[in-house]
């Protein structure tokens, strides 16, 4: 990322500087491909996220939307200091976290905790609830004996479980009390940031509702500040602040929820918004796709200059050498930030350029 | 859903409502296959007597009044100084070549081949478990140098070494019980490694540490009770193994020195007198065959307990009977439950 796209989003950010609870600069993770065996050479770099800067308000919601491989989790997973960052910096309510040693980490671990994609995966089968959902007293050693059992059985109500399931095994539940549970330890020491990777991706669409609305409700009793996953676009504008699409590593729009779905400048969002299955069948019979070519590539060997370039309808010869900045676009809100050298205009019909490119090839 | 797993929730179902709350573990599951399991029910009332045998051992011997190491020249031979066979003067099982109570000594025997079992089992799955969580978890050098000394171990010609070992240190319990361990925890520790390098991508161990648990902890609370059934299993088959690698080098004279006795040297002295005296022979042999026996079954039953694929076997017998129940209070929901399960 270039010098100027970071002082784009300085700029950009400055409005909600004064209560800013994340701040991501830079944050770059490449993960090493290395051959098989002892002597293991590097061959090759993932770049799963190259270049992210973002800042997420206290107490409210940022929605990351992405195809898969675009690099979200592996961005919440540097946010929570799960793996450690290649470049960049990660500050949280005003103190640098990167790469912080496990120690040094466990303060802010109680402030950060996580909502894990897979309820079936991120509940140890062999543990009874009560001890999973406990677990985060236990570690930090918070609470102990009957007013541990006593909180935790607080939590299981607040999330809407039957506190008297306690004592039962994650196998006992359904997809959707899983994930309750798993809001319930995330919950358990009043953390200021939850990231929810992709929470409700999993369960069925009844339930993810019933899920979110929990979420909701969560945050507007204990002020908490949602960094929110997902790849169903519904789901992160019915829960979204503000919105940050991102293409194979890099941030291709952020800004705030409305004004990323209502008017799209970048023309993978464009894309992605027209993708969307839409619930009334009229709207979606008079909506255009925009069909885009060939899938997303390799982030082993990305694509020079803009990211998106080989698939993007609009694209043209300064897309290949130059990568566009993250910036503020002509006639866009101050907080509406676009990574494209030529932006979508309004009436801009995209689904008749990107026919015309399947045309070409 | 496989048939099995409705005619378990069936038989859940009759449980009624009182057992609701409280969730059945794995070891409540595997339990109650056991229990249903008869060769391992036989196995595991063997088991029990054969240890209830041995620790009985010293009053059996007061019982019978023929204390271990006394020989009897005069009631415990005959003329020509040969052992007296089963049930002559008092001697329930015979006599051994110096007129011992050969009844006796195989319950001493079965003391110290029952204590090596346990306790070179024991030490050698603490060793295997250990070394295999950090080999798998830790990974990278770690694992690299603690898989390799695995294999090296592993790939040693165990009786040879334990024999020069022997020779060297002298025969004593202490270097018998140090050897077995040695040899023994090499295998569960390179099962422990397999299972723990896949379990620790899971996503409720990157949970754990999500909140900040630190390695021990994410080892010993959330991966060792996702392995324990499979090390069970193990070490309950390492258990013969050990007691027999006992009798092996208590027979060729480097384990357990007379006039202790223990299964291997009993049958080291008795080969000479098969002849005369098959007694001597059979019976101590029969208490080794019958104990290893019992732990490799049991060790199988357990194995089938803890697998859930087993579970349709057990289902077919279960289903006969839940059948029959049936038919005595037929209720009309629970026969749909059967209908759709044998759908």
């Amino acid at each position: 990322m270039t010098d100027e796209s970071a002082a784009g989003v300085m700029t950009g950010a400055q409005s909600s500087q004064d209560d800013v609870l994340v701040r991501v600069d830079n944050l770059v993770k490449y993960f090493p491909v290395r051959t098989a065996g002892y002597v293991r050479r590097t061959v090759g770099q993932v770049q799963a996220v190259d270049g992210v800067s973002l800042t997420i308000p206290r107490g409210k919601t940022l929605g990351l939307v992405g195809e898969t491989g675009s690099g979200k989790s592996t961005l919440a997973r540097c946010i929570a200091g799960l793996i450690p960052v290649t470049a960049g910096k990660v500050t949280f309510d005003g103190h640098d976290i990167t790469n912080l040693s496990r120690r040094k980490m466990i303060p802010y671990r109680r402030e950060i905790q996580m909502i894990f994609q897979d309820p079936y995966g991120s509940l140890n089968p062999r543990r009874r609830v009560g001890a999973i959902i406990g677990d985060p007293f236990a570690i930090h050693r918070t609470v102990t004996g009957n007013e541990r059992k006593r909180r935790v059985q607080e939590l299981m109500e607040r999330v809407g479980l039957n506190p008297e399931h306690y004592n039962r095994f994650p196998a006992e539940f359904s997809g959707g009390q899983r994930q309750r549970i798993g809001v319930a330890r995330a919950l358990a020491l009043r953390p200021k940031l939850i990231i929810c990777d992709e929470p409700v991706s999993a369960l069925d669409v009844s339930i993810q509702a019933q899920v979110l609305n929990l979420l909701a409700d969560l945050q507007r009793d204990y002020g908490l500040t949602y960094l929110f996953i997902a790849h169903d676009l519904e789901v992160v504008r019915h829960v979204s602040d503000s919105v940050t699409v991102m293409y194979l590593g890099r941030v291709a729009e952020s800004g705030p929820e409305d004004v990323v779905y209502g008017t799209p400048r970048h023309p993978y969002t464009a894309a992605l918004l027209s993708a969307a299955p839409a619930a009334d069948p009229d709207a979606a019979a008079s909506r255009q796709r925009i069909i885009l070519t060939g899938d997303i590539p390799s982030p082993i060997d990305p694509p020079s200059g803009c990211r998106f370039h080989p698939r993007c309808p609009k694209a043209r010869e300064l897309c290949g050498h130059e990568e566009p900045p993250l910036e503020v676009k002509a006639g866009d809100g101050p907080t509406h930030l676009t990574a494209c050298h030529f932006p979508v205009e309004a009436g801009e019909n995209l689904a008749t350029a990107a026919a015309a490119r399947r045309e070409a090839l | 859903m496989s048939i099995s797993e409705l005619e378990f929730q069936a038989a859940s179902v009759e449980g009624g409502p009182e057992q609701a709350v409280e969730g059945r573990s794995q070891w409540q599951l595997t339990w109650r296959r056991l229990r249903s399991d008869k060769v391992a029910v036989i196995a595991m009332i063997t088991i029990v007597v054969m240890v209830g045998l041995a620790i009985a051992a010293p009053a059996l011997a007061s019982l019978v009044h023929h204390p271990p190491n006394i020989a009897y020249p005069n009631t415990g031979e005959n003329a020509v100084g040969n052992p007296v066979g089963p049930g002559t003067n008092g001697f329930w099982l015979g006599t051994d070549d110096t007129g011992r109570d050969l009844m006796v000594r195989i319950f001493y025997g079965a003391r110290i081949s029952l204590f090596v079992g346990i306790v070179t089992t024991a030490i050698g799955t603490l060793a295997g478990v250990a070394v295999g969580l950090i080999a798998g978890y830790f990974g990278g050098v770690v694992d690299a140098i603690l898989a390799r000394f695995t294999d090296a171990v592993l790939a040693f010609p165990y009786v040879v070494l334990a024999l020069s070992l022997a020779v060297v240190l002298g025969p004593s319990l202490t270097v018998i019980i140090g050897v077995i361990s040695f040899f023994s925890w090499a295998g569960i520790s390179r099962i422990v490694r397999g299972q723990t390098l896949s379990l620790k991508e899971k996503e409720y161990i990157e949970a754990a540490r999500s909140l900040g648990a630190g390695p021990f902890r994410i080892m010993f609370i959330d991966i060792l009770p996702n392995l324990l059934a499979p090390v069970l299993v193990l070490a309950t088959l390492y258990i013969p193994n050990a007691v027999v690698f006992e009798a092996t080098l208590s027979y060729l004279g480097l384990g357990i020195q007379p006039p202790t006795a223990s299964w291997g040297n009993i049958l080291a002295a008795a080969q000479n007198f098969y002849q005369v005296a098959w007694w001597y022979t059979v019976f101590p042999a029969l208490a080794l065959l019958i104990t290893t026996l019992a732990f490799n079954l049991l060790g199988d039953g357990i194995r089938d307990a803890m697998d859930p694929g087993t579970e349709r076997l057990l289902a077919a017998r279960r289903g006969r009977r839940a059948r029959s129940r049936r038919r005595k209070s037929a209720g009309p929901d629970l026969a749909d439950t059967a209908g759709s399960a044998q759908a």
